[in-house]
Order: structure tokens, then C-alpha cells, then sequence
């Protein structure tokens, strides 16, 4: 039981890790940026869907927002400042995004303040259902791993079955050749660009009645989202998902099973400090030590 | 004389004549912010080092600061709690802490730099960043020390003929370890291994050609960067009397490559006057809004798009002698794109 339960939650992480990861690395693969202000996007989704939702009193109104204001700062900034970042250097790209981290955390604090907000949800998302006789689970977390499972098909389905998924993965294996082949390549890139923004927005949904809401939440799940894209394989969507479910099923089960393994190996002073910086860490071994294995990630994008 | 000549005369004189400034002025605030401002310019100048010289881009080089204080802090928090470390009753003579710290710091940046330079690219920018996250949480679950809240330290450690309780001779001992650090590494970039160095940034595969292993020398380089960090990660500790975990956040990483970009890339010299750019602004914009960054990030952002060389690149502006110059300050040739078949 205790196992089904971890799995379940393990699945929901799993499913927020995705929703960024997926967009993430679409841009990294088709644009090669390094967008550190990726979890912006995601902060600003939740805000927009807790201070909506206050306002309107309707849950779903929230997402709307979360979805709209999100794809909408995505725009701007797209328009504004990565635009200019496709051709330069890493360095530049991490430096640059990492100004717009900068400027959106105290753009939001001089908004909406530091207090955090706390979303009003419906009275059937607070209610458990019986998913396996004897095991009660929440429908909120439910409603999460539905979300990343629909939109890792949607996006299997869009990027193999499309027009625009079959320019899209052009785009991601030659640029120029597509641009050579008339194809408007500025605004495909923004499309993937706003399109990822959007995907941040709906986990920034997803998220804001369960996670606090506050200012530097992007960071926090950001550099974890990093990491997934990294072992997955940069650039891949099916990467996305594999080192999105590994992470957090990593997480998921280890946060269960490792402080009770070290507790019977070692003193309880130093197993429980030892467990907290392990499982704190976790996602950051699994990272080495795929790479070290395979250092182009588990499966990528190219050959 | 040329213009590098006057730039270095410059800095050296401004930091040498600041505590002089600062007592007419009666500011004592000014030698507390210079003192800082050497330190970060000592880490910002060891990344400078794989940045600039090795095309390492680092994003985990706050670890090696991270590791340079802890190492100062626990070493203090046995020595002032009587609480001997493995039968070593501690000491607090700098002597013998400093080095310590350096030999931690070394053993850090021999494996991290193994494990790391086995890939490039986006994958040895996030690697370099996993490793420091994973020490930053590492620190932070270390209960015993503090955790999240860090080690509060008593005192500076002790170095014979000088008191470094004295807020100038501590000044002058980070300035004059500052000094030392670039001078040495304008030897190390001089030097045939400089050479090997930016001969891999350029080409690779034409310097493995010429018989050489690059991860010998990348190494190296990390391990001499990650030294650096760690001697100003010593120095901070006891300037601030208090290490916490936020020494090695990631956000500290990218705080000294904002440093680098700000001051110039490659240039040794122009990442600590970046290091003064941004702990001057944002003390500036600080006294004027709680909200500084709203201001710094654009600010940022513009010297990222359109400012490449940096400030040191500004001063440099139209040298007397720009060929001397270009091939002393160590920039390589702009467009060393290898042709690839």
C-alpha cells in the first residue's frame, strides 16, 4: 500500500516535472537556449491563477489565466530579449535569462506583495477517491497526473502527426534548411517559445493550490527541471518524460525508503541529517551518475 | 605607458589608498565594502580563469567558496566549543586552517573536475551545477553545524605580525592576496600551460593534435580556479564571521559570472572591477529601493546583449597601440570557429 501510494506521488512530481521539462527542452533542442528564466514562466502562471481565482471565485477561470498570462509574458519576452540570444554563446543565454529571473521576482513582489496567496479551490478537489479498495487518494493530485498524462499525449500526438510537429522537429535538425525551404523560422520560434510558456502556465495551475505560492518557487522546481532534461537528453521530448518519471520516482520512493534503510545502518543522529541531504540531493547524484555513463543523456534528441 | 599599465596603476591605487579615503572622508563603511569587494573579485577572477582562458563555463564554481568557509567555520565552531574533531583539538592559527581549507578545496576540484570535464557543453554547465548543488545541500543538512542557518564564528583567525581584527589590516591582507592572485594568474595565462589552455578553447581537435590531453590541463585549470574560489571563500568566512549554505547556491555561481561578463571575459583584471560593479550598484540601487533587482536585471541584461568586451573592454577603447595590446591582454582572435568537414 504504502508502495501504490509512493508511486502515485512519485507519478504526480513526475507529471510537474514534465509540464516544464517538455517546454524546456523543445526550446533548448530547436533554438539551443539555455532558458534559466523558464521557471518564471511557471511562477507567473500560478500567480495569475491564485490572484484570478480570488477575484472571480471560479477555479477554473484561474487556469485560464494562469494559461494566458503566462503564454502572454512568454510573448514579450520572446519578442523583447530571447530573440537576440539564438546565436550567442551559452554563457550569454544563461547570464542574460538569468537577469529576467531577476526582474520577474521583484516585478511580482511589487505587484502582488510577499504575502503569498492562497488559491481557492472547489469542494470536490479536496475530496479523496478510492483508487484501489483500501487506498484513498486525493483528487487534486489525481487531476495532476491526468494533466501530464494528457499533455504527454498530446504532445506525442502534435509533434509526430502535425504540420506544425513535423516543422518543428525539422526545425530542431536543421534551422537553416527549413528557413531555405521558406518556412517563417522567427515564427516557429516564437510559437515553441510561447508554447512552452503556456505549458508553465498550466503547471503553475496545477501547482498553486498544492505548493505555496510565493516568489522564487520557479527557482526551486527549475533547477530540478534542468537536471530531467539533462539525464533525459537535451532536446528530447520522449527524454522529457523518461527523466521526468525517473527524478521523481527517485524522489518519490526514496523519500519513503531511505531514511528507514539508514536508520537500521547507521546512529539516528546521523542517519537522519545523512537522509535529509541525500534525498535533498538526490536528483543531483542520479544526474551524475548518468552522465557519467552516458554523458549525452539517456536518450538524445541526435545521434 | 600603456594603457593596461594604467589601468592596473589605477586599481592598485584605489585600493591601496582606500582606508586613507575612507578615515578623511570618515566612512569606515568604504574599507568594510572594499574589503568585500576583493574577495568576490578573487572568486570572479579564478572563473574568469576557465570562462575566459579554458571556455569552462562553470556553474558551480560557489562551491569552491562554499567549501574555503565551511571548512574555516567547523574548524572554528571545535575549536571554540572545545569539541575536538577526530583527536585534533583545533587550532585557529590561519597557518594551519588556511591551508587545510585550500587542501579541501583541492581534493573537491580533482574530483568534481574528473567527473565533469568528461562531457562539454550545456551537459558541463549543468554538471558543474549538480555538484554544487549537491554540496549545498550536503551543508545544509549538517544539523550539527547549523544547517540551513549556518556556523556563527567567534573570531578571524590569527596570522603572526598581523591583527585581522583590524578592520584595515584585514583589508590590506584580502587586497594584497588579491594582488598575488592576479599576478599569478597572468603567469599561469603567459605560460606555456596558458597557452595549451586557449589553444584548446580555440580548437580542440588541432590541439590534441599537437600531442597534448586536454583533460590534463583542463583539469588542472579547474583545480587552480576552484583554489581561488576557495582562498576567497577563507577570506570571506572570516570577514563576515559566519558561513552559511548559501555560500554555494547556485545563485551565487551566477552572481560571479555576472561578475565576469559585467568586468569582460578574459581578462583577469576586468572580472573584479565587475566584482565592484555589482556590489557597487547594489549598494547604490539598494539605498534606493528594496527592489534593486528590478533595476539590475535590465541593467544586466543590456551589458549582456550589446556591452560584450565589459568595462575592462570600455577602458581598453581605442588604445594607443591596439595590436600590442590585443595580443598582450590575452583575447583570442574573435572568429576561431573551427571548420568542421
Amino acid at each position: 500500500m504504502l508502495l501504490l501510494e509512493q508511486l502515485l506521488n512519485g507519478l504526480q512530481y513526475s507529471a510537474l516535472l514534465f509540464l516544464l521539462a517538455s517546454g524546456l527542452t523543445l526550446i533548448f533542442g530547436i533554438m539551443g537556449v539555455i532558458n534559466l528564466a523558464h521557471g518564471a514562466f511557471y511562477m507567473v502562471g500560478a500567480f495569475c491563477a491564485a490572484y484570478t481565482a480570488m477575484a472571480s471565485g471560479s477555479f477554473w477561470l484561474g487556469g485560464l489565466a494562469a494559461l494566458a498570462g503566462s503564454a502572454l509574458y512568454g510573448l514579450v519576452i520572446e519578442t523583447a530579449i530571447i530573440r537576440r540570444l539564438y546565436n550567442r554563446d551559452h554563457l550569454d543565454q544563461v547570464l542574460a535569462t538569468l537577469a529576467v529571473v531577476f526582474f520577474t521576482n521583484e516585478l511580482i513582489t511589487l505587484l502582488f506583495g510577499r504575502s503569498p496567496p492562497a488559491m481557492p479551490t472547489p469542494e470536490w478537489y479536496g475530496a479523496f477517491v478510492e483508487v484501489l479498495p483500501g487506498l484513498m487518494y486525493p483528487v487534486s493530485r489525481l487531476l495532476f497526473i491526468g494533466a501530464g498524462l494528457l499533455v504527454a499525449v498530446g504532445m506525442w500526438l502534435l509533434i509526430n502527426h502535425t504540420r506544425l510537429g513535423m516543422l518543428i522537429r525539422a526545425g530542431a535538425d536543421d534551422h537553416e534548411m527549413v528557413g531555405a525551404l521558406g518556412v517563417n523560422i522567427g515564427r516557429l520560434y516564437t510559437l515553441v517559445f510561447v508554447f512552452g510558456c503556456a505549458l508553465c502556465g498550466l503547471a503553475g495551475f496545477m501547482a498553486a493550490p498544492l505548493l505555496s505560492v510565493e516568489i522564487g518557487m520557479g527557482e526551486k522546481v527549475l533547477i530540478t527541471t534542468f537536471v530531467v532534461i539533462v539525464v533525459g537528453g537535451v532536446g528530447s521530448v520522449r527524454g522529457a518524460l523518461v527523466g521526468a518519471l525517473l527524478i521523481g520516482m527517485v524522489d518519490s520512493l526514496g523519500r519513503a525508503y531511505v531514511p528507514p534503510l539508514l536508520d537500521q545502518l547507521l546512529p539516528a543522529e546521523t542517519s537522519g541529517a545523512l537522509s535529509a541531504g541525500l534525498l535533498s540531493a538526490s536528483a543531483y547524484i542520479v544526474m551524475a551518475l548518468v552522465l557519467l555513463v552516458r554523458p549525452r543523456g539517456l536518450l538524445p534528441a541526435r545521434a | 605607458m600603456s594603457r593596461r599599465i594604467i589601468i592596473d596603476l589605477a586599481c592598485l591605487a584605489t585600493f591601496a589608498l582606500l582606508p586613507l579615503l575612507a578615515a578623511l572622508l570618515d566612512e569606515p563603511f568604504l574599507v568594510s565594502l572594499f574589503t568585500r569587494l576583493a574577495i568576490y573579485g578573487m572568486a570572479a577572477a579564478s572563473l574568469d580563469l576557465l570562462i575566459g582562458y579554458g571556455a569552462l563555463v562553470s556553474f558551480g564554481h560557489a562551491a569552491f567558496f562554499g567549501l574555503g568557509g565551511y571548512v574555516v567555520g567547523i574548524v572554528a565552531f571545535h575549536t571554540a566549543q572545545l569539541m575536538p574533531l577526530w583527536g585534533w583539538e583545533g587550532s585557529n592559527s590561519a597557518l594551519i586552517v588556511w591551508p587545510l581549507a585550500l587542501l579541501c578545496c583541492a581534493l573537491l576540484g580533482l574530483v568534481m573536475g574528473y567527473l565533469s570535464l568528461r562531457t562539454s557543453g550545456v551537459q558541463f554547465i549543468m554538471i558543474t551545477l549538480a555538484f554544487s548543488q549537491m554540496l549545498y545541500f550536503i551543508l545544509g543538512s549538517l544539523s550539527f553545524y547549523g544547517g540551513d542557518d549556518g556556523i556563527l564564528l567567534n573570531e578571524r583567525n590569527s596570522l603572526p605580525g598581523l591583527d585581522l581584527n583590524d578592520a584595515n589590516q584585514f583589508y590590506y591582507l584580502c587586497v594584497a592576496l588579491l594582488v598575488g592572485w592576479l599576478l599569478f594568474c597572468r603567469r599561469l595565462v603567459g605560460s606555456r600551460f596558458g597557452f595549451v589552455l586557449r589553444g584548446l578553447k580555440q580548437s580542440e581537435r588541432r590541439t590534441v593534435s599537437l600531442g597534448l590531453q586536454p583533460v590534463r590541463y583542463r583539469l588542472t585549470a579547474f583545480v587552480i580556479a576552484g583554489l581561488g574560489a576557495g582562498l576567497a571563500g577563507i577570506l570571506w568566512a572570516n570577514y563576515a564571521l559566519f558561513v552559511s549554505p548559501d555560500m554555494a547556491a547556485w545563485q551565487k555561481s551566477g552572481e560571479l559570472m555576472a561578475m565576469v561578463i559585467l568586468g569582460g571575459v578574459g581578462t583577469l583584471l576586468g572580472p573584479v572591477l565587475g566584482a565592484a560593479a555589482y556590489l557597487g550598484l547594489e549598494q547604490l540601487l539598494s539605498l534606493w529601493t528594496e527592489h534593486w533587482l528590478l533595476a539590475f536585471g535590465p541593467l544586466l541584461l543590456l551589458v549582456v546583449l550589446f556591452g560584450r568586451q565589459g568595462i575592462y573592454g570600455l577602458l581598453m577603447k581605442g588604445a594607443d597601440k591596439p595590436r600590442r595590446a590585443r595580443a598582450r591582454s590575452a583575447l583570442p582572435p574573435l572568429a576561431a570557429q573551427e571548420v568542421r568537414p
